[in-house]
């Protein structure tokens, strides 16, 4: 099963070298690795997909909390949570086509951030699905680069990470 | 550094040191004694630092595994963490294996290694090598100092975080330009770390304590079985306090041999892949197993799917992650072993409850049926010499209360099964890792430490040799360590598995030209005495005993078809067991 794990940790040099090799060494999977400082310059937050049964999520969570730069660990799929991932795409848009990838990034509400006269630049941003689901709706459009930043998230209501 | 707290002693004026004085006066505040080490470019302003003080001891060893490996014994022996000093490059690479033996088996250590100069790293440097990338995976924690003034807190973190909660080896990096001794900094050494990121639990939840007595009292069928966690927990007291209270089977893991008195009644012996006959069917059959800082290792287990059918299993770990990553654990309890133990038995004590008396006797009759079964018998109608033969006589002359280094291999089954530990902290051996070569150098680090008592270094002609050399340390400071090399010729244990898994195609586990190690050992200037056949051995360590200062290199010649058994079935139950070449359950 798919899960989303939140991990709050100390903003230090290695901390992340030490958390990415956790996964490595133990054969766990990081599908998408999202991480940057937090409104705390001394904390970064770090969202992880990851895939596993309960056994295999609750070891990562645990083996998680053992490294010593890890404040706080959170499996925020568990409950209501909210998702979302920035990806930019840049598509050949000629002739006809160009409407075409224009109106399929409105239907996504997605923006058209660069153009040059055979190209666009799509920004989207959703749950990873969406993004998944608008690369689908492309079609025969093709498709030069794809940029996604992973997904990152966060508790519905008050629950927080955070110290 | 972030906003962990500081601790600071404002009472004197704060004193001048360079970088390399105050490594090792912060170990000096730390209480270190010894500093097992090995010196080179990038460590020599360290060392010239050490060269002007006398609180901190340096011992020179011949390679630095045997450096880590002796601050490895010298905290399974003391629970106190050893402490390591090496340079980069090779100094540190060399150092790996000994640190990933400590990290296996969560012993506490502090490893300081060189590095080049702050403005060469990543430039492929004279004796650069990323050690925080390589120690990575196989240390606690590990960390580098980027500006001198952190040293004395850097020190300080390093031996909270190798101590506390589940220990473990943390690597200090220290880059060159780190220690001038030209540049001086204001030195306090912290007298406490808190760190936001680390706060190990040390209680045990009480709601769980009480299910677990709950639990416990209900069994009719109980089983204790405990691991390293007591001896590094230093909770052997309270275990057999426990055990002895309710009366329980008291089963020991490798690394937790001594942790219960293996000359006691209660005692069934070692569990696991070599354990004891009635350890395993005794576990097999429990309808409770109280686990006790042990970690359901896959030497112990066997086939996890067929482990144990019907039992509840509690299990006390200081370690979440150790808790259901095998074996799923019905009543967890996270803490350290000892608090948790001391309110387990304050519980019961109060609750004035004993297990089912009729049930426990019929339990404890059926264990005494397995008991019969194989009980730590072997072969000893042959003229040739038996190693379990002579583990039951180093264990007699010693009085079981020597302190034996293990080295790996048979030998080390042979002692596990056949040396009789009664107290904790006695059996130091590679348990996780398995390492080669880590006898003789555990055994110099606790004989420094420990100079009157008796230790011993079992091993075989195989391990011996892969830290020989340390044979010249030995004479240096005079470690009066005894050596009981049981010589078979075979690296034994591959064979024993050559001939049940190969049709006893020996591929590369016979060793041919081994040296005359009596000889070998006189030229180091030590005693060495050859032991061929079995009249000869009882002399020979009367009067390698005797010789208190001096090390003795015992070179007993034991017969080379011997194997370890019991032995688990593979892919079998925890009771499924070969009893000897042609008996199994």
């Amino acid at each position: 099963m798919r899960h989303i794990i939140s991990v709050l940790l100390e903003n230090e040099s290695g901390a992340l070298a030490r958390l990415v090799g956790l996964f490595a060494q133990r054969g766990y999977n990081i599908d998408s690795l999202n991480v940057a400082p937090t409104d705390d310059p001394t904390l970064s937050r770090l969202t992880l997909v990851t895939q596993g049964n309960d056994q295999v999520i609750e070891q990562i969570s645990k083996q998680l909390h053992k490294l010593i730069e890890v404040v706080k660990v959170s499996d925020i799929s568990e409950a209501a949570h909210i998702e979302r991932e920035l990806m930019l795409v840049k598509v050949k848009a000629n002739g006809n086509q160009r409407e075409e990838v224009k109106r399929c990034a409105d239907i996504f509400r997605g923006q058209i951030i660069d153009v040059t006269p055979t190209t666009y630049t799509i920004q989207l941003v959703g749950t990873s699905d969406k993004l998944d689901a608008f690369i689908q709706a492309l079609g025969a459009t093709p498709i030069l680069e794809v940029v996604r930043s992973g997904a990152s998230g966060i508790a519905r209501g008050e629950k927080t990470l955070a110290l | 550094m972030t906003s962990q707290t500081k601790s600071v002693d404002t009472t004197k004026a704060p004193e001048m040191l360079s970088g390399a004085a105050m490594v090792i006066r912060a170990l000096a505040d730390e209480g270190v004694e010894y500093l097992y080490g090995y010196p080179g470019g990038a460590v020599l302003h360290i060392y010239d630092a050490l060269f002007q003080q006398n609180k901190v001891k340096h011992v020179l060893v011949r390679h630095e595994q045997a450096a880590t490996h002796m601050a490895d014994a010298y905290a399974r022996a003391s629970g106190k963490a050893g402490v390591v000093l090496v340079t980069s490059g090779p100094g540190a690479t060399n150092a790996v294996t000994g640190i990933a033996t400590a990290y296996m088996d969560s012993i506490p250590m502090v490893v300081l290694t060189g590095q080049v100069m702050s403005h060469l790293i990543g430039d492929d440097a004279f004796q650069e090598t990323d050690m925080l990338g390589i120690s990575r995976p196989i240390c606690k924690h590990n960390m580098s100092v980027r500006r001198p003034e952190d040293i004395p807190y850097l020190i300080k973190k390093a031996f909270h975080i190798a101590q506390t909660g589940r220990p473990g080896p943390v690597v200090l990096d220290i880059p060159k330009d780190m220690t001038m001794p030209n540049q001086k900094f204001a030195y306090h050494y912290p007298s406490e770390i808190n760190l936001r990121s680390y706060q190990p639990k040390q209680q045990g939840h009480a709601g769980q304590i009480k299910k677990a007595v709950t639990a416990l009292l209900a069994a009719k069928k109980p089983i204790l079985y405990a691991g390293g966690g007591v001896i590094m927990g230093q909770a052997a007291e309270e275990l057999t306090e426990l055990a002895q209270l309710l009366n329980l089977p008291v089963t020991n893991t490798l690394m937790g041999l001594g942790a219960y008195p293996a000359g006691d009644k209660q005692f069934i012996g070692m569990l696991g892949m070599h354990g004891s006959y009635e350890a395993n069917q005794t576990m097999h059959h429990a309808d409770l197993i109280l686990a006790v800082g042990a970690r359901f290792d896959d030497r112990v287990t066997n086939n996890t799917k067929k482990f144990c059918p019907d039992a509840t299993i509690i299990h006390i770990d200081i370690d979440p992650a150790s808790i259901s990553k095998t074996i799923n654990a019905h009543i967890p309890i996270v803490g350290l072993v000892k608090p948790v133990l001391t309110e387990m038995l304050a519980v019961l004590k109060q609750k004035k409850k004993k297990l089912d008396t009729t049930a426990l006797q019929s339990w404890w009759q059926q264990i005494a049926q397995w008991r019969a079964v194989h009980g730590g018998r072997y072969d000893s109608a042959t003229p040739l010499l038996k190693p379990q033969y002579v583990i039951e006589q180093v264990s007699k002359i010693t009085k079981g209360d020597a302190y034996v280094c293990s080295d790996v291999g048979q030998h080390q089954m042979f002692a596990a099964q056949y040396y009789q530990f009664n107290k904790p902290n006695r059996w130091i051996n590679s348990g996780g890792l398995g390492t080669m070569g880590f006898g003789l150098p555990a055994a110099m680090g606790v004989k420094l430490n420990y100079p009157d008592a008796d230790v011993v270094c079992v091993t075989g002609e195989g391990s011996i040799q892969m830290n020989i050399q340390e044979l010249s340390t030995c004479k240096q400071y005079g470690l009066g360590v005894k050596i009981i090399n049981l010589n078979n010729g075979y690296l034994g244990m591959v064979k024993q598995w050559q001939d049940m898994n190969y049709e006893s195609r020996y591929a590369s586990s016979y060793m041919d030209s081994l040296p005359d190690f009596v000889k070998l050992a006189e030229a180091y200037g030590h005693v060495g005495i050859r032991v061929t056949k079995p009249e000869e051995l009882q002399p020979a360590l009367e009067r390698a005993f005797a010789l208190k200062d001096q090390l003795v290199f015992l070179d007993i010649h034991v017969d080379p078809k011997e194997h370890v058994y019991p032995m688990q079935v593979p892919g079998g139950a925890m009771n499924e067991m070969f009893l000897s070449k042609t008996e199994r359950t």
